[in-house]
């Protein structure tokens, strides 16, 4: 046992240090992008195709450790600060900042930077952002202030452990406080390993190599240019070519990232959840849909196993509204899953319980309710809704399909203007806090179907402070069993998909958990 | 002749300006607009923040007073803002001009070259085998939409010669070049070349049996003369016509092309602009693509009376 522990210690260390010789300058590395983003500045927006481009501007305070491939609250590591410390009572964070760090535009980078991200963050100061979706994490920074010019400190509510993994997320960057936030939306400043150079609309997207960059050696790539491919077929097509080096994060579907290693045997895919997840959305504001009998009966008439084999052909994950393990950190256990209602793996038997209750209410084979099931009109929602639709009959429900324009769907969901919906929605950290809070917060702007629980959202409090793991772990399964009990958001299925690269990149180390934090392409590197 | 030109000109003002109210009004018209568009990336919409984004664009002004600063700026050449960008709409515009203008003008120039020759040889060699695979082809070519002919050229390429001629800022060959821009110019002018060839064989049929014709030939003159100096000339009429109409029609096989080529070009860019309802993109790219056919029709009515002189007397 012992020889065999040291020789794969020896075989660790040969590999690390062969891997760091032949690491190698220069390059520069092409990634499709599949769509354009809506702005360069990453904290208004909430997509990935903001997030993957423009992460690399920039640095956190702390990250998830690169070299991980899990973001765990235990895996981050320091950024721009050197070290943090908690005052006894958990509720004053202390950060040491590094010192001689300069912004792309040549500026000090000091401690009034990070006040000043976090004043804007968190809507404690208008920064002219034209909109702030991360706002309801920082719920509970009370205050931020400075130290001299190489200190912060986070004056916090109450104690929150998981406020480390909010701050290592992409979309926590920090920004310069000299600079307006209208250019940031253009034009991004940062202290990260690649400079901005330019965003064509609807073309592409160029950063080159920060010359400056405070971590020695890195980055490795002298460039990164996307380039903008809204059309699969001909994204895959150029991919298979050899055009370029790497797909767009989760870009493929699990048939689409098939096809292409069929293509192009050569290259190297990963299937990995990628946060987003199908919900039910059900307005229980509006009749019948305010009865609870009849919201039970929808979600006991859902059979998740088939959307995952229709959508996937059986790669999507079933779970809750946090991510299932293996690689979510915060799901359900499959044993758990058992005790959940519609959760079984007997799904007529949960049909006939439907059933059961909606001829209680009246409604039968030649009585059935009609609604409306509105969703976006793009193929990920669509298909999803279709199903749906068909499961809801097996309740007496005769559902008919809305397809909405994406310029009208959150519009309709803000003004609650709708029975039933079919939601995909992306999570970027993996950690309830992130989840709980910005969905299911009473008046929460993102809590579409206004679920209001007040004794669940002291246990969303309590869980935030909780430092015990598995105890943490424990109450987490509880309110997510209750959230589905209560139909808050029935979750649907965990939505999987690909990112492929050529063997000539090394360094891309794609987290099991999130799409989101690990685009700082620092350590990457092309052997050509 | 200047009195013709100038009623034309006329003329096209009055269409400009329909097409500058019905473009504005079809905008509005449709459902969202550009804050509900930027929430929806973010997945939610915060109604203070909406607000504050439709004061700062100008959008809750009444529909007058936002056509009048549209048309007073595109007046003194400010065609405004981007909402997306944020940059000057000219800044965004005039880099993808000579893109799909040059994809443009060779697919035209495909579609002629090789539309007209194929028609002629179609029509002197009727009811041959030649004639019947000329037409077979042009047929399939008209039925076959361009997105679908598109991917397929794509994936032929891919798997005949291992190499895909999409867009590429900076090409490494002349060859690349050559292919970058003939195989999308290829795709999208085959439709137009398919409908020239049928119109000019039809039209070729007709005049071939005019009196005149055979007069030529009584007189002994080659068969290339009779069928390029007599016949032709008369034949082409309609054929430029058509090529007046194709130009506008191109614009939309070009949106599918530029898509599936991945060329950044004014086509595609507009649809992008229409999703994001850009609004001072979206009215200046179709004011724009307004003027190029309405001046391309001017140039082929001005084209009529240089070939017609019919035509030109009657102007």
């Amino acid at each position: 046992m012992m020889r065999s522990r040291l020789w794969l210690t020896v075989a660790c260390l040969l590999a690390t240090i062969g891997s760091a010789v032949a690491q190698k300058q220069g390059g520069t590395l092409r990634v499709t992008h599949r769509d354009n983003p809506p702005s360069a500045s990453l904290l208004e927006e909430a997509t990935i195709s903001t997030l993957m481009p423009f992460m690399a501007v920039f640095n956190n305070l702390v990250v998830f450790d690169p070299a991980s491939r899990e973001n765990r609250l235990d895996r981050v590591v320091p950024d721009l600060a050197t070290s943090w410390a908690l005052t006894d009572d958990d509720r004053t964070l202390t950060f040491q900042l590094r010192d001689g760090i300069k912004w792309h535009d040549g500026k000090p980078f000091t401690s009034a930077d990070v006040k000043c991200t976090f004043d804007i963050a968190s809507g404690k100061v208008n920064g002219k952002l034209r909109k702030n979706p991360h706002k309801t994490w920082w719920f509970n920074i009370k205050d931020v202030a400075t130290d001299g010019d190489t200190k912060v400190v986070f004056h916090l509510t109450d104690p929150q452990p998981s406020i480390m993994a909010l701050l290592a997320a992409g979309f926590s960057p920090i920004y310069p406080c000299h600079v307006a936030a209208a250019e940031m939306r253009t034009h991004p400043i940062g202290t990260g390993p690649f400079k901005f150079v330019e965003f064509k609309q609807n073309e592409s997207i160029k950063l080159v190599r920060n010359a400056d960059y405070w971590k020695p050696g890195r980055p490795y790539l002298d460039a990164i240019e996307y380039t903008i491919i809204p059309n699969r077929a001909t994204m895959l097509l150029a991919m298979a070519t050899g055009k370029f080096d790497l797909t767009f994060t989760t870009d493929l579907t699990p048939e689409l990232t098939k096809s292409l290693q069929e293509q192009a045997p050569a290259t190297q895919c990963v299937l990995q959840p990628t946060g987003t997840q199908g919900n039910l959305l059900v307005n229980r504001e509006r009749p019948p849909f305010d009865n609870e009998q009849i919201r039970k009966a929808m979600v006991l008439s859902i059979d998740r196993k088939a959307f995952s084999d229709i959508l996937s052909r059986g790669i999507f994950e079933v779970g809750g509204v946090n991510m299932p393990p293996p690689e979510g950190h915060w799901g359900w256990s499959k044993e758990f899953m058992e005790s959940v209602p519609g959760y079984g793996a007997d799904v007529e038997k949960s049909r006939d319980e439907g059933r059961r209750i909606m001829k209680s209410l009246g409604y039968g084979p030649d009585n059935m309710l009609p609604l409306k099931v509105s969703t976006r009109n793009i193929p990920d929602y669509r298909d999803a809704s279709v199903i749906l639709i068909d499961h809801l009959k097996s309740v007496y429900i005769q559902g008919e399909l809305e397809p909405l324009d994406s310029s009208v769907w959150y519009a309709r969901l803000a003004r609650k203007d709708f029975s039933v919906g079919m939601n995909v929605q992306g999570m970027s950290v993996d950690d309830p806090d992130a989840i709980f809070f910005e969905n299911f917060l009473c008046g929460s702007e993102r809590n579409y179907t206004s679920y209001c629980n007040a004794d669940l959202e002291k246990k969303f409090h309590e869980q935030s402070q909780m430092k015990d793991i598995d105890a943490r772990r424990k109450l987490v399964w509880e309110i997510d069993k209750t959230l589905q009990i209560d139909a808050a958001r029935p979750v649907v299925f965990h939505a999987k998909a690909g990112t492929c690269w050529w063997p000539r990149v090394h360094g891309v180390n794609i987290a099991m958990n999130t799409i989101y934090n690990h685009w700082r392409f620092e350590d990457v590197w092309l052997d050509q | 002749m200047l009195d013709y030109i100038l009623r034309r000109l006329a003329l096209m003002v009055l269409t400009l300006f329909g097409v500058s109210v019905a473009i504005f009004l079809l905008l509005r018209i449709v459902p969202g607009n550009i804050a509900d568009i930027l929430f929806d990336s973010a997945g939610l919409i915060d109604p203070a923040e909406k607000q504050q984004i439709i004061k700062d664009l100008g959008l809750d002004l009444p529909l007058v007073e936002q056509y009048a600063r549209w048309i007073g700026g595109l007046a003194h050449g400010d065609l405004g803002f981007s909402y997306v960008s944020e940059k000057p709409v000219l800044d965004e515009i005039l880099p993808r001009i000579p893109i799909t203008a040059r994809l443009a003008g060779l697919a035209l120039l495909f579609a002629v070259c090789t539309g007209v020759p194929f028609g002629v040889i179609s029509a002197v060699r009727q009811n041959t085998i030649l004639d019947y695979v000329l037409r077979i082809f042009s047929l399939l070519f008209l039925s076959m939409p361009s997105f679908w002919l598109g991917l397929l050229v794509l994936m032929a390429f891919v798997n005949w010669f291992g190499i895909l001629p999409i867009y590429d800022k900076a090409p490494a060959t002349w060859g690349a070049l050559a292919l970058m821009l003939g195989v999308p110019a290829a795709t999208v002018g085959l439709r137009s070349s398919a409908l020239i060839m049928r119109l000019t064989r039809s039209s070729m049929l007709e005049v071939l049996r005019q009196d005149y014709v055979r007069t030529a030939r009584s007189k002994g003159l080659s068969e290339g003369a009779v069928t390029f100096v007599h016949a032709l000339r008369n034949a082409v009429l309609p054929v430029i016509t058509t090529i007046g109409i194709e130009t506008a029609f191109l614009f939309g096989g070009l949106i599918v092309t530029e898509t599936v080529f991945n060329i950044p070009g004014v086509a595609r860019f507009l649809v992008e602009a229409i999703r994001w309802r850009d609004y001072p993109m979206v009215q200046n790219l179709v004011m724009f693509i307004a003027i190029i056919v309405v001046m391309v029709n001017l140039i082929v009515d001005i084209a009529y009376m240089f070939v017609d002189p019919r035509i030109r007397l009657r102007a």
